[in-house]
């Protein structure tokens, strides 16, 4: 045994709480509050993963979010989840924790021999190989070798994540010494505040660390204030994530409950952030750094401290910086062997008790298999040890300031990149910003809060020994001997930046994308900062003339799942539903998404649709149809300029309509293309009624208010769209009229009164009604719209009365082919995004029209003009063929070569015609009726003959029958 | 996630609201508008790298506004209701 | 030195301990002149270098980048390769770099890991199958591969799609390109340049452009933070600040910059291995040869230059991936990013000269310059070389939106706007 649970201490643990999971099919105990990777540690596991290329066997380097080693698929009693950090990950019972890239396990790895082909497989080598034959031959085994975690392909969701908008007056970000003071100065000075940190307890480096504040030990100071922030009912969220800074300062959290449950996304919009985010220990250059049992120093102090782990008897600690001192103490105190090896040979702290010092040596070089058993020094000393510990100095974590494109600036002092000009709304504090001591940290704090605008408050003083801040920089060296990894996850050593500089891949951005340095799930957090000094190295550079990579969100990595939140299923993209979508669904409807909105397709259930509609469609004609047609836009225009308002909306000339008449007509975009069509109503002189298409409403809309407020003014009309306010109810077919008459709406149905085109009111139930004659399936047909919640009364009565007439409900489908048989279009169905009005055959405005409208001038172009324009038409085939493919394109054939000439864009068996109707776009289409045509789909190809677009009663004469 | 200050709503964000184009592009009207200038007035856009002034509607409330904002820095630096230049 | 790349100089570079390579590409100090500048050091302005110095004969070229190259939006795509467009100008557009792609590896001795593992544009609704059907219909006839899917053949390419019957946008089948697939978009950008350096082109990094230098109405050279460099024939390829550069030289483009994210999740096994894109969710989505899930969605809404993701569309994007793909709900989302793009009103690329004579435009992809790369450059290069377009620029000039003739790809699928 070399790592070992103490017999007592651990502030983290509960010894009463013991609990049982298993890691690599091993069980492992550990108690309540161990990470998985403290428990590893106490039951003595050194290897606990494998890197990603050479799949070198690894250990635990850290005990928190920096983790490049200890990843793990976890599982069993807690939801699966690929890549999790053991250092951050609780340790539960039951947990099923699985060594990532690794087979069969971390310990006996079947790729560990790719380690010996190294040499041959440097950074970026897949670009100088696998060119021949052909890299296709070798991706596959690739792709198989890559990625780290195993994604469980039965895995279902156990929930939608929460997410919580939330505002406070000042967000502190990391709950350590200088979270907390910061927090209780705000808080005292009576602002709304919020403390998050990713570790379960607050505390920060003072759980681990020693300190005494005002007088009193650490752990109590914190109780207190944690205490004191309660009571004024301020907001602190343990295990939570500040992942991300992103526009105008709103942060992004995510918040484990470790339960069972999603994770919380929140979206936090704080008038003041302060980043009290810490700094992470960096490793140190030596050969074969990245054995198991090479640690972080202050990892080894969390784990002695938090989780009474004692992670080595024979300990090696490296370091060129002070605050290692404290961690060779206190392992020195639990009985280990500690060796201290300082890269400096002056300035050093005190030498603690118990240990020895070895000063101005540094490691070269590490020895062992699966563990490390041997360091060698710079003067050619060799140490044996179980354990090496390395504290290679510290690096702000800035990330967030990074993100919210705060400037850095690179201290000499602290061989560290700081924060540089303060960014609005942004401060930070502590060790982020390069405090070492207690009192220094507290009156970063202090200035924190105040440059807010608070008034000074009393800081916290830091009553105990002081931590010092002396460092001697040990960057990697070029030309370094053997093998000094730098980003351990992805495999990156001294050898392949010299590589890169070599291959003049010297730019920051250069260097990460073509090594791969700091591009692992870690992102970088202990290597970044070594790979570009080293950079600036080798290339003679100052590390702050390489500078630094951008820092992107997420700070970690956050679950997908987080982000997604409750838009699952359809409420990721909600549907539009009818006011009598129950009666339908009980009428036996069968409901289909149409430009957004759920209709009708058809009635009579699911068996057998194509007859279903057929029959509707057929009885529609025979009889009489009732439709309902909610979705149709009803949008008022309203005012003093209504009338000159449509006219320049509309392509046809509409200030000519008489109240109480409608009219057809497109609008256009302003590249002439036609937008939408309609019928327009004119209820008075200055009030007229939209209706455009279902899906186009809100565009509609959208369009009409830009044009009001940018051309006529806000008092010269008024808009108002009424779409969702009335149902709209069809009644089609040549016994529309006597199904009405039944119905007592007070208003005159005789064609002299309500002719074709017309609009009348009347009443129904007490509830005004409009009956407008307008008709998109060539039969007589009346649209009665009504309050949308008193629809239902007068459905159920169309119903009713219509059974005398043998009354059919049609869904949408029957309509499409009703319409087609017309030759009446769907916009965006039977035109494209190059349609211009002329195309359908309706020139006369763009002849004829004197005054302005929307589109206009691109009528004109040169492109307008061409002679060769896809024109709507008919296609006809011989009766008992089958009907056209939808989509299908018509073809002339070039040279040998096919081209396209258009496309068939409505294509239907017509049960009245007994025989398929089509609509298409043809080019020159509408000056070749009666030409054969060749219409190819999927490689087969048949024939068809241009005609004209309506099929159906072209006289119109059963529009008044 | 950026906050835009609709000149009727106040501070919002800016999910709500969608942006409409150079403010100041006049439309010039007529079919004999010469097509350059046409294609002008449809098409070419100042984009600037730095201070816009841009044409925006709050779509929850439906008005229009002018808004000058920093395209690099996304800092707001005015918004106004269409008037005066956009005003009938 | 070794500077051909093989397994066997990779080979014998192993034992000499990878010391022998050369640098990928020269960084010489400009010359006062050159034949003739690209401003731009991405994939579109390193091709068009390579193609100048290869095909025209043309090696007295510089190609000045502000920053490194590869640094804009080549390096921050989502690298997919396809060419499934419905008008027939875009099919030899995108056909040709397709084509040039397949034999890129091999051409420029650098492996751009090209990958044809097919890519599936779903339909959700019988109306979307109509406008597939006359997709794929025009790609055939234009001499494209395409297949009409149906949600057999989606859930065999893509088993762990979501199939369930109650998913907000059900497979209904889908638009199948099989030569379609991904490259490593850095090494588009390396092998380029590498090439291109090796046949003469200079390569100037750091080096922005400061002004034009305009003799007799007529572009001559560039003011760069580098000094006065001069040619007879300049080209621009700087996707994302198009506009910015326009300025410079005193006209306006038919252009807005977006920014466009995009996003990975952490590594992990192999579970996807095609390009599946969903028009309902909006998003598409493919497995990085790394082991990410490779996430694109559509732009952001709001035009900005700053690189940078946001929330709100990274929120939309994801919800949309988990609608395609539930059991993504256990992975996490590791980098997020974003790049500026050239947003066109019919989104197609602006290739031809400018009004400045003299100065030559590459711009406009939108968010599909990354799979056009070898086709802009060869473009470009013609043009530049010979002042002229040829059949398959010629359709995507500048003056296209005085006649009207756009190409609307969008257009084709029925949006009217």
């Amino acid at each position: 045994m070399t790592a070992s649970r103490l017999a007592t201490g651990g502030s983290a643990i509960d010894r009463s709480r013991p609990i049982r999971f298993s890691f690599d099919g091993a069980t492992v105990h550990g108690y309540a509050g161990d990470t998985i990777a403290s428990a590893l540690l106490a039951g003595d596991v050194a290897v606990v993963g494998r890197s990603f290329k050479y799949h070198r066997p690894r250990g635990i380097w850290s005990a928190g979010v920096e983790e490049p080693n200890a990843l793990v698929d976890v599982g069993g009693s807690v939801p699966t989840t690929p890549n999790t950090r053991a250092t951050t990950e609780p340790a539960r019972d039951g947990l099923v924790a699985r060594s990532v890239n690794a087979a069969p396990s971390a310990l006996a790895d079947r790729n560990a021999f790719l380690d010996r082909f190294a040499r041959f497989i440097p950074a970026a080598f897949y670009y100088k190989t696998f060119m021949w034959p052909d890299w296709h031959r070798f991706e596959p085994r690739i792709r198989a070798m890559a990625g780290l975690g195993k994604v469980d392909a039965g895995w279902t969701s156990a929930g939608t994540a929460d997410q919580i908008n939330h505002h406070c007056d000042v967000l502190v970000v990391g709950a350590g010494p200088a979270g907390l003071a910061a927090v209780r100065l705000a808080s005292g000075a009576g602002l709304s505040v919020m403390l998050v940190d990713d570790q379960p307890k607050p505390g920060g480096s003072l759980g681990h660390r020693a300190g005494e504040i005002d007088g009193k030990p650490a752990a109590a100071w914190i109780a207190e204030t944690v205490a004191e922030l309660a009571a004024a009912g301020q907001l602190i969220l343990p295990s939570t994530t500040a992942f991300g800074i992103y526009d105008h300062n709103l942060v992004g959290l995510n918040q484990r409950h470790c339960d069972g449950r999603p994770d919380t996304l929140w979206r936090v919009r704080p008038r003041q952030i302060v980043l009290a985010t810490g700094a992470i220990e960096r490793p140190l250059p030596f050969a074969n750094n990245d054995l198991p049992g090479i640690m972080s120093a202050d990892a080894a102090l969390a784990y002695l401290r938090r989780h009474a782990v004692l992670v080595g008897r024979r300990i090696v600690l490296a370091t060129n910086n002070d605050s290692a001192y404290e961690v060779a103490t206190a392992l020195a105190e639990v009985g280990a062997d500690v060796t201290l090896v300082d890269i400096r040979r002056d300035g050093t702290p005190p030498t603690p008790a118990n240990v020895g010092l070895v000063k101005g040596r540094a490691l070269t070089s590490a020895t062992g298999k699966l563990r490390v058993d041997g360091v060698t020094l710079d003067d050619g000393t060799r140490l044996g040890t179980d354990c090496v510990l390395i504290s290679g100095g510290w690096t702000p974590t800035i990330h967030l300031f990074g993100q919210a494109k705060g400037k850095l600036a690179w201290s000499e002092a602290r061989a560290a990149f700081l924060p540089g000009d303060p960014v609005d709304g942004i401060a930070v504090a502590g060790a982020a910003a390069g405090a070492v001591s207690l009192s220094e940290v507290f009156a970063g704090a202090g200035n924190a809060v105040t440059s807010s605008g608070q008034k000074k408050a009393a800081i916290p003083h830091s009553t105990g020994l002081e931590a010092t801040g002396g460092i001697t920089a040990a960057w990697p060296m070029p030309g370094s001997k053997g093998r000094i990894w730098i980003d351990y996850q992805n495999d990156v050593t001294v050898k392949d930046v010299e590589l890169a500089a070599r291959e003049n891949f010297v730019s920051v951005e250069h260097l990460k994308r073509y090594t791969t340095l700091g591009m692992a799930t870690d992102q970088g957090k202990t290597s970044n900062l070594p790979g570009l000094a080293l950079m600036a190295g080798i290339t003679g550079r100052t590390v702050p003339e390489v500078g630094t990579t951008t820092y992107r969100p997420p700070f970690t990595p956050v679950p997908l799942a987080s982000f997604a939140g409750a838009r699952v299923g359809e409420l990721m993209a909600p549907v539009r539903r009818l006011p009598l979508e129950t009666i339908h669904r009980a009428n036996g409807a069968v409901f289909q998404e149409y430009g957004g909105w759920l209709r009708p397709a058809h009635y009579g259930g699911n068996a057998d649709a194509e007859r279903s509609i057929a029959d509707e469609a057929r009885r529609a004609r025979q009889s009489v149809a009732l439709f309902d047609g909610s979705t149709l836009g009803k949008i008022e225009v309203i005012g003093p300029q209504a009338a000159a308002f449509v006219d320049f909306l509309y392509y046809n000339t509409m200030s000519t309509l008489k109240p109480g008449r409608c009219r057809y007509g497109f609008m256009l975009s302003e590249n002439g293309v036609v937008f939408d069509d309609g019928v327009l109503v004119r209820l008075d002189e200055q009030r007229f009624v939209v209706s455009c298409s279902s899906s186009h409403v809100a565009a509609v809309h959208a369009r009409l208010e830009e044009w009001r407020q940018d051309r006529f003014g806000r008092g010269a009309v008024y808009i108002h769209n009424a779409t969702s306010d009335m149902a709209t109810l069809t009644v089609s077919g040549p016994n529309a009229r006597k199904l009405l008459e039944t119905l007592d709406l007070g208003l005159s149905l005789d064609d002299s009164d309500l002719p074709h085109m017309a609009v009348g009111h009347g009443t129904y139930a007490g509830d005004e009604v409009r009956v407008a004659r307008v008709s998109f399936t060539g039969d007589r047909s009346y649209e009665i719209s009504i309050r949308a919640d008193r629809a239902e009364p007068l459905w159920a009565q169309l119903r009713r009365a219509g059974q005398a007439f043998d009354v059919v409900v049609i869904g949408l489908e029957a309509l499409m082919i009703l319409r087609a048989e017309k030759g009446f279009i769907v916009i965006g169905k039977d035109t494209d995004g190059t349609t211009l009005p002329h195309d359908l055959g309706v020139d006369g405005p763009r002849a004829k029209r004197q005054s302005e409208f929307v589109g206009r001038r691109s009528l004109f172009t040169e492109e307008a003009a061409r002679d060769n324009r896809m024109q709507l038409v008919g296609l006809a085939v011989p009766q008992g063929e089958a009907p056209l493919a939808t989509g299908a394109h018509g073809i002339k054939r070039i040279d040998g070569g096919l081209r396209s000439q258009g496309f068939v864009t409505s294509s239907y068996q017509s049960p009245t015609l007994g025989r398929p109707v089509a609509l298409g776009l043809i080019e020159r289409g509408a000056a070749r009726h009666g030409e054969t045509i060749e219409i190819q789909h999927l490689g087969k190809i048949r024939t068809a003959t241009i005609a004209p677009p309506c099929a159906f009663d072209p006289a119109g004469d059963r529009l008044h029958a | 996630m950026q906050l835009f200050p609709c000149p009727f709503c106040g501070s919002r964000d800016e999910t709500e609201f969608h942006y409409g184009g150079d403010a100041g592009n006049i439309r010039p009207d007529g079919a004999e508008v010469p097509i350059d200038r046409w294609a002008d007035y449809l098409y070419l856009r100042t984009n600037p790298k730095g201070t816009a002034r841009e044409i925006w509607v709050h779509m929850n409330c439906g008005e229009f506004f002018v808004m000058e904002r920093d395209t690099v820095t996304h800092k707001v630096l005015s918004s106004a209701a269409l008037g005066g230049e956009h005003a009938a | 030195m070794t500077t051909r790349y093989s397994a066997l100089s990779l080979f014998r570079e192993g034992l000499a301990g990878q010391t022998g390579w050369q640098p990928a590409w020269r960084s010489p100090e400009p010359k006062p002149s050159y034949d003739a500048i690209v401003i731009g050091g991405g994939g579109h302005g390193l091709a068009t270098a390579y193609y100048l110095a290869k095909n025209q004969n043309i090696a007295r070229v510089a190609v000045l980048e502000k920053g490194w190259i590869g640094g804009g939006n080549t390096g921050r795509n989502t690298t997919v390769v396809r060419s499934n467009y419905y008008y027939p100008e875009s099919v030899e557009l995108y056909g040709l770099a397709h084509r040039l792609y397949e034999g890129l590896s091999k051409d420029l001795n650098y492996n751009v890991m090209l990958s044809q593992r097919g890519m599936v544009n779903l339909c959700h609704s019988t109306a979307e199958m109509e406008i597939g059907a006359r997709t794929v219909n025009a790609m055939q006839i234009n001499g494209i591969d395409a297949e009409l899917f149906s949600p057999e053949d989606v859930r065999r390419v893509a088993p762990i799609y979501n199939f369930s019957p109650d998913a907000r946008f059900p497979v209904f089948g889908g638009i199948w390109q099989g030569r379609a697939g991904t490259a490593r978009h850095d090494a588009v950008a390396w092998g380029y340049a590498r090439a291109a350096s090796r046949l003469g082109v200079d390569i100037i990094q750091n080096c922005e452009i400061t002004d034009f230098i305009i003799e007799g109405g007529r572009c001559r050279g560039v003011q760069t933070s580098r000094g006065a460099i001069r040619a007879e024939r300049i080209g621009m390829a700087v996707a994302g600040h198009s506009s910015v550069l326009a300025a410079k030289a005193g006209f306006r483009l038919p252009i807005n910059s977006y920014a466009l994210q995009a996003c990975v999740s952490e590594p992990v096994k192999p579970i996807l291995d095609t390009v599946v894109l969903s028009p309902g969710c909006g998003v598409y989505v493919s497995q990085s040869d790394k082991g990410e899930i490779v996430i694109g969605g559509g732009l952001d809404r709001i035009p900005s230059y700053a690189q940078r993701g946001n929330l709100p569309t990274l929120e939309t994007v994801i919800a949309g991936v988990l609608e395609m793909f539930p059991i993504f709900g256990q992975l996490k989302l590791m980098r997020q990013w974003a790049g500026i793009v050239d947003v066109v009103p019919d989104s197609s690329p602006i290739i031809g000269e400018s009004p400045l004579p003299g100065l030559f435009l590459n711009c406009g992809w939108g968010t599909g310059g990354f799979k056009a790369i070898p086709a802009g450059g060869t473009l470009l290069a013609n043009l530049l070389a010979t002042g002229k377009h040829n059949d398959i620029s010629r359709p995507f000039d500048l003056d296209r939106f005085a006649t009207g003739r756009l190409i609307d790809e969008a257009a084709g699928s029925g949006i009217a706007h």
